[in-house]
């Protein structure tokens, strides 16, 4: 684990797509999707919990899949769409999920929250009316600690039951 | 925040020129598709490659060939979450697809890759611990030491194998083509594997996978049971493979091979010669699971008892049976 | 004055959480997402060894790589700290012995993370290495090097940390009056709080005055261990709470990061930061205590308690934090629960080489209310009684005093126990091989009676500003997730008549807040809830007098109106400058004090609550006795919250609360190989998933405590408690065997059932209670139990006899 500063670092101007932004980004290459978003970008939305890839926290979508941010290489990434908590919805409007999650306290702390919403959403753009058992398995990847899940089953499906005509 | 050390990163035009990058550069690269397991090893510091050498970007890798008379060829960059869902695949060979839907969670299967995961390193939970972790504890033979912290007599690493999808494809005879820097050669997936933690692959570190072809599968029933502790994130602690050709209600033959219980996917030779011409009941098929059960060696190294582990076995291997031949037409009271 | 009595608009309206927009949109600001300019990053060095002596630490190496600014050591922070004025034996950096993998020992400050951790890395320590403890067996033997603490901080033979022993009532005359004695041994493994948010601290050192942005669940007891480490006075420190990414229990001490970056920064004169890895917050720990249990009950023929001995050994880790209250903790509130009329309980706390335990949720009660409950279901098997029908026959009934004192008032026991045991059909239940439900039940304090540090100041303080733009709430209560927050708005609004979304929060900022304790021991709704209470209903007084005057009504003005956003005839927005022109800018404050409710005894401080909640669990389940899995299919929970100031929120905290507990019933375990920890990793530290989760079916039921703000008592803690005990029962009930220890696991499953194969006691779990010296018990005379008197009377009362 010595001299690690003692090698060079390797940085690339990237074109990253975020939240339909385009950013052209200078990074080193050992950084990950999380860093880039967090220290380069300013999107404090996408949290962490482990940076291992155990716990989903730092989930994002990547053309419209939850993948882990904490695991992906921007060097990896030019030309695909990123979108992260901030590219949901705001506070001035709401993303359906959002406003669910926001009814039903589906989100205590609401550290796991972003990183829940976005794997749900990737869901419900699969399936519009997914039954219990679906949102539970995709959101098996995400860990919470406040909730016991129950609040955020129901909060998709009545983000789901609202959205789905 | 646990980050990764300072690298390199290459784009090399073809699994070829990643060979030969990954020849020329040695121990100092890693090949690196979906980075599931890569990564997370690089931020413990559980090897130390100053360059990468990336496969992500290598279009040709990325689709499912095929059909179920024919088999199926799979490139090396299908995510486990393609191959999971991928229908005509699905249908002719659930046992696999099954397998490939029981890795990891889901995020980790929209980018881990079928590649990947018949390549994943051997697992034990002395090792892929963080470098502050291993250093405090004293470091394994498998990484800076000198010991196998868990058998601490043994000359040798008795690190895990942990791919869900290597007992399928070993029992259902697939290969896999290995791009080299001079050429492609196909080697069975059995023949992947050493039964050592430390060097358990038996291809070249350089040597790229590139596809994985899946023999055809018309009569052949297939399925994957998956011990773990929680119903998603966890490696398997003991898993078990089955395909098996019927005819009526009697064993053709079968193929047997285990996760999670040594540091190669073992095969249970002993349970298909066993099986192979007698008829499925409920005593064959727990008579073949107590032998298929016997190879395995589980250690204090994974998640729970590994008396228990050991004992579970039995019961994976007779689940996975029964669901392969339930598959195949033969229903039997559940064991 | 002002409306119908008994109506009320807005408390217990399922309403969305005042800041839920914030969390579910990113925006919330948690500490790691602080980012100020020139701001360095700290990284912590941590000891490699349970157990060492410090003997030199060469930092010169680390000092010289570019982009270090600075390096500390043990020796620039040598003030030692601690959350209890009693157990003040922590230091920031040690530089004379560390006590478990992970005691901080040096810091770094430097441009990045990366360049921090290479620091690190050149930091040389020499240590001498000495055997460590890391059992309660040998934390009560003489060690063989030496013990963890200083003798003379301790007082105590070997590594004891604290002990002790009460006969509440006459205990031997108890058992001699039993027709039956039964003897139990239990054991709890410890667990961890896991919260998804590392610890995360900010600081920043200007003109002389330090500022601390911290994910802390107590700002005031980390302004405090700031002041005393760094020396500085309180008024030039301020503490702020940033958004709360998951305490349960965990954030609750001042910590070693919050210190140091505090050093770095006035030693820098820039921001700081450090955010914990995943693996420092499991060394970080404060977690469940590893508790072991026995326990000896006298019963008459009926299955009525005549007497109970109960004996707790708490393995503490390796310093004090909360430990002079946990030990009281897990053996104090059984008496909330069931009529006890004799009550002998003794327990001892020792210091091992592991990361230090404290409260995690239910802190310290989980234990006891496992071993007391499967203890009496036992009790109940080996009468040929029904377990849950000799329960209800010891229940305590409202407003009756304990034999240790605590005063019960609201007390919701048989209409919790009701609600599960029909929901659940239990009575009528399927009863075959590998099927099985249980029963438990607990109770749990809303707030500790008193306060971490002896002062006779308020608990909770509330200041409400009225000014031409409307008003705003000030409280130092801090919001980790459950909703305090929500509270804090929803008593205001309801007082003056509006929606809590438009009461203005300003909440745990020592500069601009009074004081409130913090997030623990379920203290916030109760206590900052009746501060709110008060300083809302001054406020509204004075609106009501000023709109009075306006409107011409005199004398009485109880047919003003306040409620729909509108104060007699003015809107609240109209009222709000008319107060402000008749008045200026309006404050009022409101605060609140716990009575003394404790018996004539020392030590009686810790147990007594001005209010207890009550739950009652069903869990029905699948046991595998070929396997050992457990398969839970649904889980009945009822919760006695006198009075659900919102009913969403208080689901959220029962539903939470089951999940944590069936995490740790099932797979949690803060496990130590040598010393060290197992898996300080999410992926083999084993948490529940989506998949882990089964049903649950919540049951709030209103008592309407008569000291709680609007009756409401506690909902985040009391609910995780009979989980664990009613899991038991039901594998019992499914399997016919008993394991006695959590977690729970296939393998535990599967020796007990190979136990009974054998033709021993069907069960796994501890044998021996190990022999130890409680001392001369502490005698002390059962109250009447109907003398509820507390506060001045109380005193009077002591003082008088």
């Amino acid at each position: 684990m010595l001299n690690e500063l003692d090698r060079p670092v390797q940085r690339e101007v990237l074109s990253l797509e975020v939240n339909g932004e385009d950013h052209h980004v200078l990074v080193a290459v050992h950084a990950t999707l999380l860093e880039v978003l967090r220290e380069d970008l300013g999107l404090t939305g996408t949290k962490h919990g482990c940076e291992l890839g155990e716990c989903g926290t730092c989930t994002v979508l990547v053309d419209g899949r939850p993948e882990l941010s904490c695991l992906l290489l921007p060097v990896q990434l030019e030309g695909r769409k990123i979108t992260t908590v901030e590219g949901l919805g705001s506070t001035a409007e709401l993303h359906p999920l959002q406003q669910a999650f926001a009814e039903l306290g589906a989100a205590q702390c609401g550290y796991c929250t972003p990183g829940m919403l976005l794997a749900a959403s990737a869901l419900l753009q699969e399936r519009p009316r997914p039954g219990r058992d679906e949102i539970r398995e995709a959101l098996a990847g995400n860990l919470c600690r406040c909730t016991g899940y129950a609040k955020i089953v129901e909060a998709v499906e009545l983000a789901a039951r609202r959205t789905a005509r | 925040m646990l980050r990764l050390p300072r690298l390199r990163y290459l784009r090399p035009a073809s699994p070829r020129e990643a060979a030969a990058m990954a020849a020329e550069l040695g121990p100092r690269s890693a090949l690196v598709a979906g980075g599931t397991d890569l990564l997370p090893k690089l931020k413990r510091r559980q090897m130390d490659p100053d360059t990468l050498v990336g496969l992500s970007h290598l279009d040709l890798l990325r689709t499912v060939r095929g059909d179920a008379a024919g088999g199926f060829e799979l490139g090396a960059l299908v995510t486990l979450r393609e191959a999971a869902t991928e229908p005509a695949l699905g249908a002719a060979l659930p046992g696999y697809a099954e397998a490939a839907n029981l890795v990891s969670s889901p995020p980790l299967r929209n980018v881990g890759t079928i590649g990947g995961n018949l390549c994943v390193d051997t697992r034990c939970n002395y090792y892929d611990m963080t470098y502050e972790w291993r250093r405090s504890i004293g470091f394994c033979m498998k990484k800076d030491g000198d010991i196998c912290l868990v058998a601490p007599s043994s000359p040798r690493c008795w690190a895990v194998s942990s791919s869900d999808t290597a007992p399928l494809a070993i029992a259902l005879g697939a290969t896999v083509v290995l791009a080299g820097p001079d050429g492609e050669r196909e080697l069975p997936v059995a023949a992947l594997y050493r039964d050592d933690g430390i060097d358990y692959l038996a291809k070249r570190p350089y040597e790229v996978v590139t596809a994985l072809r899946l023999p055809p599968a018309a009569g052949t029933h297939t399925a994957y049971v998956k011990l773990r502790r929680r119903g998603s994130i966890d490696f398997p602690i003991a898993g078990a493979g089955v395909a098996l050709r019927l005819s009526g209600g009697t064993v053709e033959s079968a193929r047997i091979v285990l996760s999670g219980v040594g540091s190669h996917p073992v095969e249970a030779t002993a349970a298909d010669a066993f099986l192979a011409g007698r008829e499925l009941t409920p005593e064959v098929v727990t008579a073949a699971a107590e032998l298929a059960a016997k190879p395995a060696k589980p250690l204090d190294n994974a998640d729970l008892a590994h008396f228990w582990r050991k004992r579970m076995v039995r019961v994976v291997v007779e689940q996975a049976i029964a669901k392969a031949a339930a598959r195949g037409g033969c229903v039997r009271e559940s064991t | 004055m002002s409306r119908p009595a008994g109506r009320l608009d807005v408390v217990g309206q399922p309403l969305p959480r005042v800041d839920a927009a914030t969390k579910v949109t990113g925006v919330a600001v948690y500490a790691d997402d602080i980012v100020l300019p020139r701001m360095l990053h700290c990284r912590i060095l941590r000891s490699p060894h349970p157990h060492a002596r410090i003997l030199s630490v060469d930092a010169s190496a680390a000092r010289r790589i570019p982009g270090v600014s600075a390096v500390l050591t043990g020796q620039d922070l040598p003030v030692r700290f601690g959350i209890m004025p009693v157990s003040q034996d922590e230091r920031a950096l040690e530089f004379e012995k560390v006590r478990y993998v992970g005691d901080p020992v040096a810091a770094v400050a430097a441009v990045d993370e990366e360049t921090a951790a290479a620091a690190l890395d050149a930091i040389r320590v020499e240590y001498e290495v000495l055997e460590a403890v890391t059992s309660i067996e040998d934390g009560l033997r003489e060690p063989k090097d030496e013990p963890i603490h200083d003798r003379a901080h301790t007082r105590r033979p070997f590594n004891v940390h604290r002990q002790l022993a009460y006969d509440f009532g006459d205990v031997d005359a108890g058992f001699a009056r039993a027709d039956h004695i039964r003897e139990d041994v239990f054991f709890y493994q410890g667990s961890t709080h896991l919260p998804m948010e590392q610890h995360s601290a900010v600081a920043t050192f200007v003109d002389g005055r330090l500022t601390l942005w911290s994910s802390t669940q107590v700002v005031h007891y980390v302004h405090r261990a700031l002041a005393r480490v760094l020396e500085l006075p309180l008024n030039r420190i301020r503490v702020i709470g940033a958004a709360h990414g998951g305490g349960f229990g965990g954030k609750t001490d001042p910590f070693a990061h919050e210190i140091v970056v505090s050093k770095l920064a006035m030693v820098t004169g820039r921001p700081v930061k450090c955010t914990l890895t995943r693996e420092e917050v499991f060394y970080t720990h404060r977690g469940r205590h590893p508790v072991l249990m026995w326990i000896r009950t006298g019963v008459t023929r009926d299955g009525r308690i005549t007497a109970m001995h109960y004996r707790s050994a708490l393995d503490g880790g390796a310093y004090g934090s909360y430990g002079p209250a946990s030990v009281f903790y897990t053996g104090t509130l059984q008496t909330t629960t069931y009529d006890i009329p004799a009550y002998r309980f003794e327990s001892v706390r020792v210091f091992t080489n592991k990361a230090p335990c404290g409260p995690k949720r239910g802190h310290g009660t989980p234990q006891g209310r496992f071993g007391i409950e499967l203890h009496l279901d036992k009790i109940a098997e080996e009468l040929g009684l029904d377990p849950v029908e000799m329960k209800r026959r010891n229940f305590v009934r409202p407003f009756t005093r304990a034999v240790n004192w605590l005063r019960i008032t609201s007390c919701g026991l048989e209409e919790c126990a009701d609600r599960v045991l029909t929901a659940s059909d239990y009575r009528r239940r399927e009863r075959r091989p590998g099927r099985g439900m249980g029963f438990a039940i607990s109770s749990y304090m809303s707030g500790a009676g008193t306060a971490i540090y002896w002062n006779e100041m308020a608990h909770s303080e509330v200041q409400l500003k009225v000014d031409r733009t409307g008003v705003t709430a000030y409280c130092g209560a801090m919001e980790i997730g459950q909703g305090s927050d929500h509270v804090l708005a929803t008593v205001v609004a309801e007082e003056l008549g509006i929606e809590p979304r438009e009461v203005r929060l300003v909440t745990a900022d020592t500069d601009t807040t009074p004081v409130d304790l913090g997030s623990y021991s379920s203290r916030v709704t109760f206590m900052a809830g009746n501060a709110a209470l008060q300083a809302a209903r001054r406020m509204r007084d004075l609106l009501v007098e000023a709109v009075a005057e306006k409107m011409g009504v005199h004398g009485d003005l109880s047919e003003i109106e306040v409620g729909g956003g509108r104060i007699g005839d003015l809107t609240f927005e109209e009222a709000c400058v008319l107060g402000t022109t008749r008045f200026g800018a309006l404050s009022t404050s409101g605060s609140y004090r716990p009575p003394r409710i404790g018996g004539p005894f020392k030590g009686s401080g810790v147990g007594p609550s001005p209010a207890y909640s009550y739950s009652a669990c069903v869990i029905d389940l699948d046991a595998d006795a070929r396997t050992g899995l457990i398969d839970v299919r649904r889980v009945w929970i009822a919760h006695d919250v006198g009075r659900a100031i919102n009913p969403l929120l208080v689901v959220g905290q029962v539903e939470g609360s089951v999940y944590m507990a069936l995490g740790e019933a099932l797979m949690e375990e803060q496990a130590y190989r040598n010393g060290r920890h197992r898996w300080p990793t999410m992926l083999e530290y084993k948490s529940p998933t989506f998949l882990d989760m089964p049903e649950i079916e919540t049951f709030i039921v209103e008592t309407v405590d008569p000291e709680g703000p609007y009756g409401a008592k506690e909902a985040g803690q009391g609910p995780l408690l009979p989980v664990m005990p009613a899991l038991v029962a039901a594998v019992h009930d499914a399997l016919g065997v008993w394991v006695d220890e959590v977690p729970v696991t296939p393998e535990k499953v599967l020796r007990a059932l190979e136990a009974r194969t054998r033709g021993g006691a069907p069960r796994y779990g501890p044998r021996a209670f190990p022999a130890f010296d409680f001392g001369e018990r502490i005698q002390v005379e059962p109250p009447d139990p109907r003398d509820l008197r507390v506060g001045d009377e109380l005193e009077e009362a002591f003082r008088g006899a």
